[in-house]
């Protein structure tokens, strides 16, 4: 009797067990199975034309996205005027100023900003950006930046808080003033940590691609002002991927490769710097 | 008389003004000041944020109110809206989501928390959130070039083959349905469960692991009946953050989902989600329409409830973490 429910627990055991390593095998094979498929399609379909020719008029095969891949660069450009420095330095501020109730009110409001679908983050920016200035770079970046605010004050206040106090201590025992203090002991001490967050930062935002379906809009064409529409990467991907042209697709598939390789690069060189940080500090 | 009363107050302002001015010398003050005004305008962002969803959702929330909610129907022509199939097509397709996620997700973490060498478990978990970088976009494109189609060809024939008779799994399949964008989303929330269980569990004290092996245990019932229930909070609260995600999430399920505002009894069935229905809605809304409010609502509606969500995963965390190092 003891034996065979001795026997049943230890297949219990096994089984359990054995499913949880298959979960975790299913997992990571769905993100070898995307990244394979994507680089297999998307590298078969892109060629030199991508990055330097315009988008094929209708009816007509071929052509590229020089124009969204400027385009994204610009929205992803004034985003990170506008996301960086007032996260960085909301991130100083709550590191090394602020008073405990302020700092919660500061970081209940980031949790929230953090947790808004950037579908919604769109919707705010068309109606207090786009109903006055029309789609463009202009209402696309500041959507994009305002989204960057969240993740940028957040990992500057961590890397921060990771700097021992006897640094700041020692440099205030040799008479610095505080600003000095943090701008030329305590920044310098995280500077990896932060510029790797503000990297995966950035990668995060260069995918998204709700905000700015309504807030930088679609053009066939370069466009050279803030406040007309834009073509962008992630846009010109989900246009061209619901379109009824096959030869779209194609394009589809080159841009999705495209955009998986940079924001995957950013990923891996952010993540490593930042546990490599991690074991100097052990 | 006004020499009195103007006097003495001139002076003091001055002398604050001046020691003011003195601090702002040395450049602290400046300094503070300057973070002081970013921190502030995060928090005025925010309050921006919710102000615009109010304000410019009032004409819908007082000629609809919270019928708004429970009627079906988007009629830009006579100005009739109602948000009952998106909020269905959002419920439906995230609660698909979690049905995969959960388990899968839970066990993963339980591998990679338990039983994974730390190396590999590190490897592993860098993998996953590789995962969870990838745009949403991208994960859309495979949906409907990829995942559609084997679902329609094979998948799909072989459930309603055995399970056919069951009203969720009738009807003609397309490609394009609630199952097809509860699939999705399951992917990409997935990494959340795992790499938040994992820290859950990672934070559950060594000693009851020990004290369960050492009276008889097997690892299972170790990791099954006092692991994870000191850590059901927090596992809980890993699966709000998931919900909160796919509520929100807008391209992936736009692209596959099929953009139908009707409702329907089967999964297999094209439907609708409040995100997707934002991205698509806009072409017409110009300043003061009533389509706009109406959109804004549904933004309002998603934003709210993303809130709550999101607020109840970080409470359950916080609690099992703090229970953790206690």
């Amino acid at each position: 009797m003891t034996g065979a429910l001795s026997m049943r627990r230890k297949a219990t055991n096994a089984v359990m067990l054995f499913s949880s390593g298959v979960c975790t095998v299913i997992a990571v094979s769905v993100l070898f199975f995307i990244l394979g498929y994507l680089f297999v399609k998307g590298g078969f379909s892109l060629n030199l034309d991508f990055f330097t020719k315009l988008p094929a008029p209708t009816g007509e095969t071929g052509g590229g996205m020089a124009n969204a891949i400027l385009g994204s660069a610009k929205v992803l450009m004034l985003a990170t005027c506008i996301g960086v420095p007032i996260g960085f330095l909301a991130g100083v501020y709550l590191s090394e100023y602020a008073g405990a109730a302020f700092a919660s009110i500061v970081r209940f409001t980031t949790d929230l900003l953090n947790g808004v679908p950037s579908i919604v983050v769109g919707i705010v920016v068309y109606a207090l950006v786009v109903l006055k200035t029309g789609l463009g770079p202009l209402a696309g970046g500041i959507a994009l930046g305002i989204m960057m605010i969240p993740i940028a004050l957040r990992s500057t206040e961590e890397f921060l808080r990771a700097v021992p106090n006897s640094l700041r201590e020692g440099s205030m025992a040799l008479g610095a003033k505080k600003w000095r203090t943090i701008v030329t002991v305590v920044i310098p001490a995280a500077i990896r940590g932060i510029l790797s967050g503000m990297m995966l930062n950035l990668a995060r935002v260069a995918g998204e691609t709700a905000p700015l379906l309504l807030t930088a809009g679609l053009s066939m064409y370069y466009n050279h002002s803030w406040s007309e529409p834009v073509a962008t990467l992630p846009v010109m991907i989900y246009t061209d991927a619901t379109s009824p042209q096959e030869d779209l697709h194609q394009q589809a598939w080159a841009a999705g490769f495209v955009l998986l390789s940079l924001v995957l690069l950013v990923n891996i060189i952010a993540r490593t710097i930042i546990s490599r940080g991690a074991h100097k500090l052990r | 008389m006004a020499t009195a009363a103007t006097v003495a107050p001139r002076v003091r302002p001055e002398g604050r003004a001046l020691r003011f001015l003195r601090r702002l010398k040395t450049g602290d003050e400046i300094a503070r000041l300057v973070a002081l005004t970013a921190a502030s305008t995060v928090v005025l962002i925010t309050l921006l944020f919710v102000y615009q969803l109010w304000t410019q959702s009032a004409l819908t929330r007082h000629k609809f109110g919270w019928s708004f909610l429970f009627t079906q129907g988007w009629d830009t022509l006579n100005d009739k809206y109602g948000a009952l199939a998106y909020v269905f097509g959002t419920a439906t397709t995230s609660i698909l989501a979690l049905l995969i996620a959960v388990p899968l997700g839970v066990g993963a973490a339980i591998f990679l928390a338990e039983l994974a060498p730390p190396r590999l478990s590190d490897a592993l978990t860098f993998l996953i959130e590789l995962l969870a970088a990838i745009p949403s976009v991208i994960i859309g494109l495979i949906g409907l070039f990829v995942l559609a189609p084997v679902l329609e060809s094979s998948v799909v024939p072989l459930i309603k083959h055995v399970f056919g008779f069951l009203p969720i799994f009738q009807g003609t399949f397309y490609g394009f349905s609630i199952f097809t964008a509860g699939i999705v989303l399951a992917v990409m929330i997935v990494p959340f469960i795992i790499s938040v269980s994992r820290e859950v569990l990672l934070a559950v004290p060594r000693d009851l692991r020990e004290a369960a092996l050492a009276v008889g245990a097997t690892k299972w019932e170790s990791t099954w009946q006092v692991v994870v229930p000191f850590a059901r909070s927090g596992i809980f609260g890993s699966i709000f953050l998931a919900l909160a995600r796919a509520l929100g999430e807008t391209m992936a399920v736009t692209m596959v989902i099929g953009n139908s505002d009707f409702i329907s009894k089967s999964i297999f069935a094209p439907g609708y989600s409040i995100a997707a229905k934002l991205a698509n809605g806009f072409g017409e809304a110009t300043t003061g329409s009533p389509i706009l409010s109406a959109l804004v609502e549904l933004g309002l509606v998603l934003f709210a409830l993303t809130i709550v969500i999101n607020g109840a995963a970080r409470l359950l965390i916080l609690m099992t973490t703090a229970k953790g190092t206690k």
